[in-house]
C-alpha cells in the first residue's frame, strides 16, 4: 500500500460538505475505500441503499459524489447494482463501452441484515462483480435508532427500549457473516475504520476479485450509540479489542483473523461509553453484562477454533 | 406484411422482444407470463439475442435491477404478471420517478386472495397511477405490435417514462392466434438505436441518480414527470401512425368499433373486446345501432378523445375487469363518467364488473348488456348502475 500522505493526496470520490452528523464514520470509511482503490486501473460505479448515509450525501440539488451513484430504494442497493453491472457487461459485449469498472453497493445493517438481505443473497448466488459494503450502525439509524437484527443483546433503541420491566434487546446479533459466507463468494471480510490499514487491505482485495465479495464493518454511530462525536474511532477501537468486532476474513471458507489482541479487554470497557448501554450497568443488572460477556467469548472462540482447523473450499 | 404464425400471446411478447433485443431483461416467473422469460432464455441460448438476462430472485428485485440497467444507460425490459406486478409496486414509482424508459410485458392476472392465476386487470388497475405509460391489448397481435412501439414510445426525450404493454392472461397469453411476425431486421430499424441522456456508466461524467428531493423540490419533479407522461400521448399517435406505415396495422389511442353512429355503447378493454365485436356485428345485422370503444392507451388516459367518441352513445355500458374496490364503480367506469361530464351529451353510463379471476365473459353475457341499454332508453330508467356479469346469483 502506498504511503499515507501519498494517499491523502488522492482525488476523493466523497467530498466534504454533505450531511453527516459530526463523528460519523460512513464517511471515514468511504474515504478509506477511495484511498485504497485503484482509480488508475478502473473506474468506481456507487449504489446506495437509503439511509443515513445516503440521504446526507444525495440530497437535490447536490450531490457529494465525484463517482457515479445511484439510489433507488432501502432493500435493493445488491439488485440495483446487479442491473448496472449486467448493463456494464452487455455493453462491453457489444464493444459500446471499453472502461474497466468496478461496483460497490453500501448500506448499513437495516439495509443489509434485514430488508435488503434477499436481494443481497441473489445478488451473490447469481455471481456479479460487486463489493458490498456493509456499514453496521447496530440499528436503523436514518429512522432514530431503531432495533435490527444487527442490534447487540442489551443494547437499548427506540424499539427496544430499556424501562421498568425490559432491558433492551432481548436476542443476540444476526451473525451475517457466516449467512454470507454460505454462499461460498470468494471473500468475506470483517473490518473496522479504527484499523484503517486492515480495512483498506480488504477493500483492496475484493475489488481485485472479479465477482460478489462482502465486507461487514463496523460504524459507530454517535447520535444511535451515545457517545460524543470525538469518541467514533475510539470505541471502533474498543469494538475490536473486546473481540465484539473481531477483524477477520473468511476466503473459500477459510478464517483468516487479522487481529488478536495482546490482551483481550473485557465487554465492560466497550459498553460503558455507550449510553444505549448505561443501564447495564444498574445495580441488579450485572447478569446482562455476563451474558454479553458469554455470547462474545464464544463467538470469538467459534472463530479461533475455525482459523485453526483451517479447513478451505475445494482443497 | 409480415410472416403469418400461429402462437400464443406470450410467444407474441417473446418474439417483440427478441427482435427489440434489449441490452438487458431482469425477470423473475409468475403464471401466466412465465413463457416469456422461458422463451427468452432459449432465444438467447440459442444465440437468436444477446441479451444479458439476469434471473433475479423476485419481482421486486426485477425491476430494481432494470432501473439499475436502465440507469446505466441502455434499453432494458422485463415481464410479469399479477402478484409479482404487486412485489414491484415500490419500485414502479421509483422508474418512473427516475425517468427511465423500461418497458414491461404485462399478462394481466388476478390478485391474490383467494389465490387465482387466471385473467383479469387487478394488477395494471391496481398500479394505474405509478406514472407508467399503459396501452392494453385485445389480442396477440396487439401484444406484439404495441410492445414494439412502446419502446420507441418510451424512449422518447419529451416522455423518458417507462411502459407497460399488457395482455389477458390465458385469455390471450396461453391462446394460439394466428398474427404477423413482421421481419427481424425491419423491426431493429423501426425501433432505432437508443442513446440515453445521463448514462451512469460514464465515469468520465459522474452523475448522481436518485438523489432525494425535500419539500422544496419534489413537487417540481413530480410535476415534470407528469409532462413527461402527458406528452407520451402525442408520441402514442405518432408511433402508431409510423407503425401503420411501416407494417401496415395502425394504432391511435383507441379503437372505434362501429361507433360513428352507435346508440348502443360498451366501453371496455383487452380480450373480451373480441368477444363484443362479434356481439356487435350480429346487433348490427339485426338493425340494432350497436358499438364498441376499446381502451388502447389507458395510461395517460386521453379523456378529451374518449368523451368525444361517445358523443352519439344514448346510454353507455363500461365494462371494468376489476373489483371497484369501493369507489363508485371499476376505474375504467369512473374515468369514462368523468370525462363525459365536459361535454354534452347526458346519456345514461353503467358498470359492469366482468371476468375476475378468468371468469368467462361469452357473448350472451355481452348481448345482456347490450339488452340492458337498450331498456334504459326506452324506459329512461336506470335500474342499476352497477352489475356483475356471470356472477352466481345477484351481487346484492
Amino acid at each position: 500500500m502506498a504511503l499515507l500522505n501519498e494517499l491523502a493526496k488522492k482525488k476523493e470520490g466523497l467530498v466534504s460538505g454533505h450531511r453527516l452528523c459530526p463523528g460519523c464514520t460512513h464517511s471515514v470509511i468511504m474515504r478509506q475505500v477511495f484511498a485504497v482503490a485503484e482509480t488508475d486501473k478502473y473506474d468506481i460505479v456507487v449504489a446506495a441503499a437509503t439511509g443515513c448515509f445516503e440521504v446526507s450525501t444525495g440530497l437535490y440539488p447536490y450531490t457529494s459524489w465525484n463517482v457515479p451513484w445511484i439510489h433507488t430504494a432501502f432493500e435493493n442497493a445488491a439488485s440495483t447494482i446487479s442491473g448496472v453491472e449486467a448493463m456494464y457487461r452487455a455493453l462491453k459485449k457489444k464493444g459500446k463501452l471499453n472502461k474497466e469498472i468496478r461496483f460497490i453497493a453500501v448500506a448499513s445493517d437495516g439495509g443489509t441484515y434485514d430488508i435488503g438481505l434477499q436481494a443481497l443473497s441473489g445478488a451473490i448466488e447469481r455471481g456479479h462483480q460487486f463489493l458490498y459494503i456493509c456499514n453496521d450502525n447496530n440499528a436503523y439509524q436514518n429512522t432514530g435508532n431503531q432495533r435490527s437484527s444487527a442490534t447487540p443483546f442489551a443494547g437499548s433503541t427506540t424499539t427496544s427500549p430499556n424501562g421498568k420491566v425490559k432491558f433492551g434487546k432481548e436476542q443476540p446479533r444476526k451473525d451475517i457473516v457466516s449467512i454470507i459466507e454460505g454462499h461460498h463468494l470468494p471473500y468475506t471480510a470483517q473490518a473496522s475504520p479504527s484499523n484503517w490499514r486492515d480495512l483498506m487491505n480488504k477493500i483492496k482485495k475484493a475489488l481485485d476479485i472479479n465477482g460478489p465479495t462482502y465486507i461487514n464493518v463496523l460504524e459507530p454511530c454517535t447520535t444511535g450509540w451515545g457517545f460524543p462525536p470525538h469518541m467514533a474511532i475510539e470505541i471502533a477501537q474498543l469494538a475490536v479489542d473486546t473481540c465484539v468486532w473481531p477483524l477477520y476474513e473468511v476466503i473459500k471458507g477459510k478464517v483468516v483473523i487479522n487481529y488478536k489482541p495482546k490482551k483481550k479487554l473485557p465487554v465492560t470497557e466497550y459498553l460503558k461509553p455507550q449510553k444505549r448501554f448505561a443501564h447495564l450497568f444498574k445495580k441488579g443488572n450485572e447478569h446482562l453484562i455476563e451474558e454479553f460477556q458469554k455470547q462474545v467469548d464464544a463467538h470469538w472462540e467459534w472463530l479461533l477454533k475455525r482459523e485453526e482447523c483451517g479447513i478451505e473450499y475445494g482443497v | 406484411m409480415g410472416k403469418k404464425v400461429a402462437l400464443t400471446g406470450n410467444e407474441a411478447a417473446a418474439h417483440a422482444i427478441r427482435q427489440i433485443n434489449p441490452d438487458v431483461i431482469a425477470a423473475f416467473p409468475i403464471t401466466p407470463s412465465t413463457p416469456i422469460p422461458q422463451a427468452v432464455a432459449q432465444f438467447i441460448a440459442d444465440g437468436e439475442m444477446d441479451t444479458e438476462l439476469v434471473t433475479v430472485e423476485s419481482e421486486h428485485s426485477a425491476m430494481s435491477a432494470c432501473i439499475g440497467a436502465a440507469a446505466a444507460g441502455g434499453r432494458v425490459m422485463t415481464a410479469t404478471s399479477a402478484n409479482g406486478y404487486a412485489l414491484m409496486w415500490e419500485m414502479l414509482y421509483i422508474a418512473s420517478g427516475m425517468r427511465l424508459p423500461i418497458v414491461m410485458a404485462v399478462v394481466a392476472r388476478a390478485l391474490s386472495a383467494p389465490l387465482n392465476i387466471h385473467g383479469d386487470h387487478s394488477d395494471i388497475m391496481g398500479g394505474r397511477d405509478t406514472g407508467w405509460i399503459q396501452i392494453i391489448s385485445e389480442n396477440s397481435q396487439e401484444a406484439y405490435d404495441n410492445l414494439i412501439q412502446a419502446v420507441k414510445i418510451a424512449e422518447n426525450k419529451d416522455v423518458m417514462t417507462p411502459a407497460l404493454v399488457a395482455q389477458d392472461g390465458f385469455n390471450t397469453s396461453h391462446t394460439i392466434e394466428i398474427w404477423e411476425l413482421e421481419d427481424d431486421n425491419k423491426v431493429k430499424e423501426f425501433i432505432g438505436e437508443y442513446t440515453p441522456l445521463f448514462p451512469l456508466l460514464n465515469t468520465d461524467d459522474p452523475v448522481t441518480h436518485g438523489a432525494w428531493a425535500p419539500p422544496n423540490w419534489y413537487f417540481e419533479h413530480k410535476i415534470n414527470q407528469l409532462k413527461g407522461l402527458l406528452d407520451s400521448k402525442e408520441v402514442v399517435e405518432k408511433v402508431g401512425k409510423e407503425f401503420g406505415d411501416t407494417f401496415g396495422r395502425y394504432y391511435g389511442l383507441y379503437e372505434d368499433y362501429k361507433l360513428d353512429d352507435a346508440e348502443y355503447v360498451i366501453v371496455a378493454a383487452g380480450s373480451v373486446c373480441g368477444t363484443t365485436k362479434d356481439v356487435v356485428d350480429n346487433l348490427r345485422e339485426n338493425g340494432i345501432k350497436a358499438g364498441l370503444l376499446k381502451i388502447r392507451l389507458f395510461r395517460p388516459f386521453p379523456y378529451r378523445e374518449l368523451a368525444e367518441a361517445l358523443q352519439s352513445a344514448k346510454a353507455i355500458a363500461v365494462l371494468d375487469r376489476v373489483s371497484p374496490a369501493g369507489a363508485q364503480g371499476g376505474p375504467l367506469f369512473t374515468e369514462i363518467r368523468s370525462a363525459l361530464y365536459d361535454t354534452q351529451t347526458r346519456a345514461p353510463v353503467i358498470n359492469y364488473t366482468y371476468g375476475l379471476g378468468g371468469r368467462d365473459t361469452q357473448p350472451r353475457h355481452i348481448n345482456s348488456v347490450f339488452e340492458t341499454l337498450k331498456k334504459i332508453v326506452e324506459t329512461g330508467k336506470v335500474e342499476k348502475q352497477f352489475d356483475c356479469l356471470n356472477l352466481r346469483g345477484e351481487w346484492r
